[in-house]
């Protein structure tokens, strides 16, 4: 726009911004910086340890795609000014009902994962229903959510079959056309040809001998970037996107404006309720069965994915593109720490220690973008 | 002024909030292209009587007309749907967003390909550039935040935005009561190129100097009554005064502060 420079050029009072701090108030900046720092890290003191190999890759991404799912979800509501505590029982719940419906009741796996995904989109309405009509904190009422949901998820099997997983899914899918949409592979043809001309080491020995080590793009990571160019394209292109910045940045300040505030809110929390169930199913399917404890502690997993990412935990600012990387960052690190022989448990140290980090940098940008001292 | 209508026509407001008599019967009227200030001193009823008019509050008794035509506001989008904006004093503006998305918060201009309806950022920045710089503020561009404005350029967004989509009427409820001396000039001024602009303004305010400034027509408000509408010309500032303080005189008190209020 040459006529707004121009024009800004006018006012003599105005300070020239430097390049840096133009560069600075962004809110993926956090997680580029964090991304080329952990990658630099890992290929320096890492580099042999397999994690660069094409199993090693792909075996972060997985990781990575599984954290991105959920915290393109999280990262969407908590810049609409709300949290979902209940993502991880809603995990382990979703896992638990395509498990009852499709393995112990018999139905086609098609039937169970959409029976499954309608409970699911409902109990996000829910939360979301409370949180409008109530006004409490979305921290208190996604809290009981998140009790409520795992008791349901412990209790149900026990009642059902006396156990707390179920097996069996994967014969379950078997010939299901919706199933290989959450678990099955793309491209396995590339790959198969990427081993044949050597670009990908082979099985040397054994049942698999010939084929390649790596042999397709799991849906899971095409869902994971399905959801983040959907979530980044609807929170920055369209107006609904606006209606998210505007519902967190000041509810009160945008329903004066018109905007739908709570409509915004609960499609959110739906679109979390999505979120965690594409996980679950893709999950179900990988592992083939469904357990009781899965997903446990995945909410504050996303939460963190998201502030690592960029996004203030009081709303209104944040990106999609920042929380994927952010969720990078934690398959990274976790997988990487792993292959580096490190003590797993020291992951949990970085996580905590990064997460501050992030905190105190978006505090900081967020004073600079308003202005405030 | 007289061959003219009025837009708005507010007659005998009551509100009473369980046994306290907010407004007791007040009347104004506003024409196209006036500034009419509604002057009070603090508990007057100004606020109360203006949310009559914004849809906040629902009179107890009495009628609103708008272009002739009685109007019941019970929510504070019917105002805004009927071409009356108010811009209260905390603005409606989201500080971490920026110039443009807050111009254009619940308004977003949509630009379609095929299917999908998008954000029309370019035009959305295009028109706020070209309004903002029509009421004398030049952005450093339309990404910049709202945070960074000062209070004076923020006050200029909002109203720049109420006539943009279209208000006939504009209510300023104390758009100067926090700016300094060169932003309230400039928030005044803006006041000026709104109406001649043929947009009717109410200018609420407890400064006689701002109202004077400004203001076409003067209605007092005191303890939910009106002290009756001046026009300008007709009233001078010590009289205004002196109404605003419920009659009393303040010359006593002036005399002994030199002159200064």
């Amino acid at each position: 726009m040459p006529d707004a420079t121009a024009a800004a050029s006018g006012d003599e009072r105005i300070k020239k911004r430097s390049r840096f701090r133009e560069a600075l108030i962004r809110p993926e900046l956090g997680g580029i910086a964090g991304t080329i720092v952990v990658f630099a890290l890992f290929l320096l003191f890492a580099h042999d340890s397999g994690m660069f190999s094409s199993q090693g890759v792909m075996n972060w991404s997985q990781v990575s795609a599984q954290f991105m799912i959920i915290a393109v979800g999280a990262c969407l509501l908590m810049i609409a000014g709300e949290f979902d505590l209940s993502v991880g029982s809603m995990i382990g719940f979703a896992g638990m009902m395509i498990a009852i419906f499709g393995v112990t009741l018999g139905w086609p796996m098609w039937l169970a994962i959409l029976t499954t995904l309608a409970m699911t989109l409902a109990i996000g309405a829910l939360n979301g229903l409370i949180v409008v009509r109530t006004g409490l904190p979305s921290f208190i009422v996604t809290l009981a959510l998140l009790f409520i949901l795992r008791g349901f998820t412990i209790f149900l099997p026990q009642l059902i079959e006396r156990k707390t997983i179920i097996g069996g899914i994967k014969e379950a899918a078997e010939g299901d056309w919706l199933a290989p949409l959450f678990g099955g592979k793309i491209l396995t043809g590339l790959f198969q040809w990427m081993g044949e001309i050597g670009l990908i080491s082979t099985f040397e020995r054994g049942t698999r001998a010939g084929q390649p080590v790596v042999d397709g793009i799991p849906m899971l990571i095409v869902w994971a970037l399905g959801l983040v160019i959907f979530g980044q394209v609807l929170l920055t292109k369209t107006r609904f996107g606006n209606w998210i910045f505007a519902a967190g940045g000041d509810a009160q300040a945008a329903r004066y404006t018109g905007v739908p505030v709570s409509r915004v809110k609960i499609l959110m929390f739906i679109f979390t309720a999505f979120c965690a169930t594409v996980f679950a199913t893709c999950q179900v399917m990988e592992f083939g069965s469904a357990g009781a404890d899965r997903g446990l502690l995945k909410e504050f997993e996303a939460i963190i994915a998201v502030v690592i990412g960029g996004a203030l935990l009081t709303g209104g600012y944040g990106s999609v593109i920042g929380a994927a990387l952010g969720a990078l960052i934690f398959g990274v690190v976790q997988q990487g720490l792993f292959f580096a022989g490190v003590e797993s448990s020291l992951f949990r140290v970085f996580l905590g220690v990064i997460l501050l980090f992030a905190v105190i940098l978006n505090t900081y940008i967020r004073r600079m973008i308003t202005g405030e001292r | 002024m007289a061959n003219k209508k009025p837009i708005v026509e507010m007659k005998n407001i009551e509100k009473h909030f369980g046994s306290v008599i907010a407004l007791a019967g007040v009347s104004l009227d506003v024409y196209p292209g006036e500034c009419h200030c509604l002057l009070g001193d603090n508990g007057a009823g100004k606020s109360t009587f203006i949310k009559a008019l914004a849809g906040v509050h629902t009179p107890t008794r009495g009628e609103i007309y708008f272009d002739g035509k009685p109007m019941h506001f019970d929510n504070p989008r019917d105002p805004i749907i009927a071409g009356i904006a108010t811009v209260y004093q905390d603005l409606a503006m989201i500080p971490l967003m920026s110039v443009a998305r807050n111009f254009f918060m619940g308004n977003e201009p949509v630009r379609r390909v095929g299917p999908f309806q998008f954000f029309d950022h370019d035009r959305a920045n295009r028109v706020t550039m070209e309004e903002m710089r029509k009421l004398g503020i030049n952005l450093r561009g339309p990404d910049q935040a709202v945070g960074t404005l000062s209070g004076g350029e923020r006050q200029t967004v909002a109203i720049a935005r109420a006539v943009y989509f279209g208000a006939k009427v504009l209510i300023l409820d104390e758009p100067t009561s926090a700016l300094g001396v060169r932003q309230t000039s400039n928030v005044l001024a803006t006041v000026d190129k709104v109406r001649k602009q043929g947009v009717a303004v109410v200018l609420i305010t407890h400064s006689v100097r701002h109202a004077l400034a400004v203001g076409d027509r003067f209605t007092v408000l005191n303890r939910g009554k009106t002290l009756g509408t001046a026009l300008r010309g007709e009233i001078t500032p010590e009289e205004l005064q002196d109404m605003m303080a419920g009659g009393q005189s303040l010359a006593a008190l002036e005399e002994s502060l030199g002159g200064t209020i």
